[in-house]
């Protein structure tokens, strides 16, 4: 694949005309996508898909587009040259652009992956012995995932992966179910087979009546997958440059008014131990951390090329939507054996839904309790909890309110797969938060 | 459509019991002016097929974008090898799903089509609508797009069925953000709600050359507006949060692999269960929805659904009594429910799920004017800015851009950041008064999320301005 990627860029280069220059990504998987309900197979297939982005720059002026390419060399290069057509036909009816900034120092990369990944119908057997007796339902997604960048001075960049990503929950009844995932890049059964029997053992508490509370405020633990789906919403607008110099980030507070969360709430991208590529698509490469949060107090923002072009700031290689890819938060000092007992009394939350801003200005954001969430008593859980909605400022949440971290911190790789196969990634402690606001 | 093709398919189909080509063609083209900068023209030209097979009672796929006699063969293959290992471990034998094969077409109506205006006109109409935001210092990002798409699409099964579409969506879009201090407000467009099938005429039917003073103007008010009051208090929904309020607590809770469990992993349960259609009171008297397909100036109007089943306009809920699900031919063989033609793909690379297509709130009796004045002690709120529901789709909380008391049976004072929250299975049943034509407004929703592997989908939605009684209301900070 990297050879055929290559092979492409330089038919573009000696296809340019004098000065024109061009950037252009790759993307490409070869997945195996098998969906799971009731411990059956409801949907099982392979999906092939490449794509090229090329933009073409003269003077200012530069137009893009991205396509669908076949695999097969000679036909995809004539369709890549049909695209350079439309685009230098295009160049004279646009404006020249202001914020028009992309790498001119050469740095290419190269990450290799290597293809260990069990047999399909190896993983497909597993999981449906895992689901046996049991009342399964998930995705097994698994292959090659390959990203490329090249551009007219010659610079070339290669990553490829090859990871499974199993991610599915065990059912009871009703809304009472355990989540669990399993990825990587070898298929261990014996680690699998941990995650499954861990999974039954909650299951056997989702089986006791169910705990209800009143609306109100409570202690609780946050594993770090719930943690996740909030730093998930915090990556909606709150590091990126262009929001912050529009106002729009949700974290204005903090850069207007000087307010900090907790001292031990240390953020950063953190590509060098991420899955992520470590290029972007005008060419530059990230460097391995960016502080967005230190000790309670922001740090720095993520800049992509065009808004370091439009604010007059360095770029730090952030893609265009200048949202953290490899985020990680710094560990803090609970044991995680000594959660419940520090939770005394509260709600232990594994999971959290559907989350949003409700009120953007303080950051207040809104979600629901899902999967297995517990009431706590005495550092003893007692019984499953019905579903919740909370409504909390970070402000409060990861600020005047946090109790602390855990030690241990759990690597999360993203199981998204709009569009494509994500390598996104995190690594994450679970917060001890006191008197989160419950609302319904 | 490409006949060689249909030819190539029918050379790559292996001897099973059967086989589809699903080929997607779909071309869009993104123009964008910010802070009157023209922002990179961007395009994308995605092709490909998914080949399925049924075998054994097994089901499998092949998403390819090599579409060579060699390219499909290795599809159909890789296809065939899914089925025979999904035989007699699937959650149904897929051999009792086959049909007589579907013959038919469907075109999107243009009377403007998108490429018979240049690309600097359209260039040219965004600098102006951008210029017109930027009404006021305190204005700090203000930006218009127009987001068009193409697609066609090609059902071709082994026995003969031939089905072609033809799809042209434009999606229009402002929005103003204004700032001070620590403060930031933004108004739309109505997000992008106003997303409908056709060509540039769109545009003067939903009014976008003549909002954009407007949205400055709201945005510059929510500024320095008070937040919205807490209370128990009557709520009228404009239409631009209705169709996210009929998406979000019927739409979603009607699909019917929700109901049999598909999506318990990622996008959730239902409350509703199979023996609730017939009899189960979803709403006051006053609420209808409908699933139509057939209104041409609709988001997802369309002829076939992506499993080739013909589509019609049906009622999923009549006189406030659930009647109908949302569930495409596997689904309702499945839960022997009655469903509507709604299995549907995001594109060539993703397998059919039962999706919202038009989802439509049916028009009532009463006037705006006649629902404020009905109203004591309310709050009417537009445009949707924040949605939360929980995975079975009933406890939601939703917020608005835009809030305005209603005192007295008069519209009085603006409000920031008005929220709202209930439950669906008791919300509908609050619904007091329902707007006549005059007040609906044909909308959608360009980017639902649901389905492992995941898929962005198109949905639309028209409704009229709704009136709901004692609703828990609050404000920000």
């Amino acid at each position: 694949m990297q050879d055929y990627f290559y092979a492409l860029a330089d038919a573009i280069t000696t296809s340019l005309h004098a000065d024109e220059f061009y950037t252009c990504t790759f993307h490409a998987e070869d997945s195996d996508f098998v969906r799971f309900n009731r411990s059956a197979i409801r949907q099982a297939g392979t999906v092939v898909q490449r794509f090229l982005a090329l933009d073409l720059i003269h003077d200012r002026r530069h137009a893009g587009a991205e396509i669908a390419l076949s695999g097969d060399f000679d036909s995809d290069r004539g369709r890549i040259g049909e695209l350079l057509t439309e685009l230098r036909e295009q160049l004279p009816y646009l404006p020249e652009d202001p914020h028009l900034l992309y790498a001119t120092t050469v740095h290419s990369t190269v990450q290799q992956g290597e293809n260990r990944l069990p047999d399909r119908a190896d993983a497909v057997a597993a999981v449906l012995d895992a689901g046996s007796g049991r009342d399964l339902v998930g995705i097994y997604a698994a292959g090659g995932i390959y990203a490329g960048f090249a551009n007219a001075l010659g610079q070339r960049n290669w990553f490829e992966s090859f990871t499974f990503n199993c991610d599915w929950s065990v059912y009871y009844q009703r809304d009472k179910a355990v989540k669990t995932s399993y990825a990587g890049f070898v298929w261990d059964p014996t680690v699998f087979m941990r995650k499954v029997t861990e999974a039954a053992e909650q299951l056997e508490v989702l089986k006791r009546p169910p705990h209800s509370i009143p609306p109100g405020r409570y202690r609780v633990y946050l594993a770090p997958a719930a943690l996740y789906d909030i730093l998930e919403m915090l990556a909606w607008s709150g590091f990126g440059l262009k929001d912050h110099r529009t106002k729009q980030t949700t974290l204005l507070k903090m850069v207007e008014e000087g307010v900090h969360l907790h001292p031990a709430v240390t953020l950063r991208e953190n590509t060098r131990d991420g899955v992520s590529p470590n290029f972007q698509a005008a060419g530059f490469i990230r460097p391995d951390q960016v502080t967005l949060i230190e000790a309670g107090v922001f740090h720095d923002c993520l800049v992509s090329p065009r808004s370091a072009k439009e604010y007059e700031v360095p770029t730090n290689g952030a893609s265009i939507a200048e949202a953290p890819e490899s985020v990680e938060m710094a560990a803090g000092d609970i044991a995680r054996d000594e959660v419940l007992q520090r939770l005394d009394t509260g709600v232990y939350i594994n999971n959290l839904w559907y989350l949003n801003y409700s009120d953007r200005s303080a950051c207040r954001i809104t979600g629901m309790t899902r999967f297995a969430t517990f009431w706590v008593e005495g550092g003893v859980i007692q019984a499953p909890l019905s579903v919740m909605r909370f409504d909390e400022s970070i402000y409060r949440l990861l600020g005047e309110h946090l109790l602390g971290l855990t030690a241990e911190r759990d690597f999360i790789l993203d199981p998204s797969t709009y569009h494509e196969r994500s390598t996104g990634s995190s690594r994450l402690p679970g917060p001890l938060v006191e008197q989160v606001n419950f609302t319904l | 459509m490409d006949v060689r093709l249909a030819e190539r398919f029918r050379q790559a189909v292996p001897p099973v019991d059967f086989c589809s080509l699903r080929y997607v063609r779909e071309r869009s083209e993104y123009l964008a002016v910010r802070q009157d900068v023209v922002q990179p023209f961007a395009t994308s030209e995605d092709s490909g097929a998914m080949l399925t097979v049924y075998a054994g009672g097994g089901m499998g796929y092949a998403a390819t974008s090599d579409l060579s006699l060699s390219g499909l063969r290795r599809a159909a293959e890789q296809a065939h090898d899914w089925a025979r290992l999904s035989a007699r471990q699937s959650v149904l034998d897929f051999a009792q799903l086959i049909v007589a094969p579907p013959h038919g077409e469907y075109g999107s109506v243009e009377r403007q089509p998108w490429p018979s205006v240049p690309l600097s006109e359209k260039i040219d109409l965004l600098r102006g609508e951008c210029a017109r935001l930027k009404t006021d210092d305190r204005i700090v990002d203000w930006e218009t797009s127009l987001w068009h798409t193409a697609v066609d699409t090609l059902y071709l099964t082994a026995d003969g069925g031939h089905v072609e579409q033809r799809f042209r969506y434009l999606v229009p879009m402002l929005s103003a953000t204004a700032n001070a201090g620590a403060e930031t407000q933004t108004r739309t467009f109505s997000g992008r709600g106003f997303c409908r099938q056709g060509g540039m005429e769109i545009l003067e039917h939903v009014g976008f050359r003549t909002a954009a003073p407007r949205i400055a103007q709201e945005a510059l008010q929510l500024l320095v507006a008070p937040n919205c009051p807490s209370g128990t208090m009557d709520v009228l929904l404009a239409p631009d949060q209705v169709i996210l309020q009929v998406h979000e607590s019927v739409g979603h809770p009607l699909e019917l692999d929700r109901i049999l469990g598909d999506e318990r992993n990622y996008a959730g349960t239902s409350f509703v269960t199979p023996d609730m259609f017939g009899t189960y009171r979803y709403g006051s008297d006053l609420l209808n929805i409908t699933f139509d397909p057939t209104n041409p100036e609709q988001f997802v109007s369309y002829g076939f659904d992506d499993d080739g089943q013909p589509a019609r306009r049906e009622y999923l809920i009549r006189n406030g009594i659930l009647q109908r699900a949302l569930g495409g031919r596997t689904s309702q063989i499945r839960a022997n429910v009655p469903g509507v033609a709604n299995a549907r793909a995001s594109s060539w690379n993703r397998p059919p799920i039962d999706r919202m297509a038009n989802i439509n709130l049916e028009a009532g009796n009463a006037s705006l004017d006649e629902m404020i004045a009905a109203v004591e002690h309310g709050i009417y709120m537009r445009t949707n800015c924040s949605w939360s529901i929980d995975d079975s789709r009933n406890k939601f909380q939703f917020g608005c851009e835009w809030g305005q008391l209603i005192e007295g049976g008069r519209l009085t004072a603006v409000v920031k950041n008005p929220n709202y929250r209930g439950i669906s299975a008791t919300f509908w049943r609050s619904l007091a008064m329902v707007g006549n034509r005059d007040t609906v407004e044909i909308m959608g929703t360009p980017n639902c999320g649901k389905g492992e592997p995941n898929q962005v989908m198109r949905t639309g939605h028209a409704a009229p301005a709704c009136l709901f009684a004692n609703v828990e209301v609050f404000g920000g900070e």
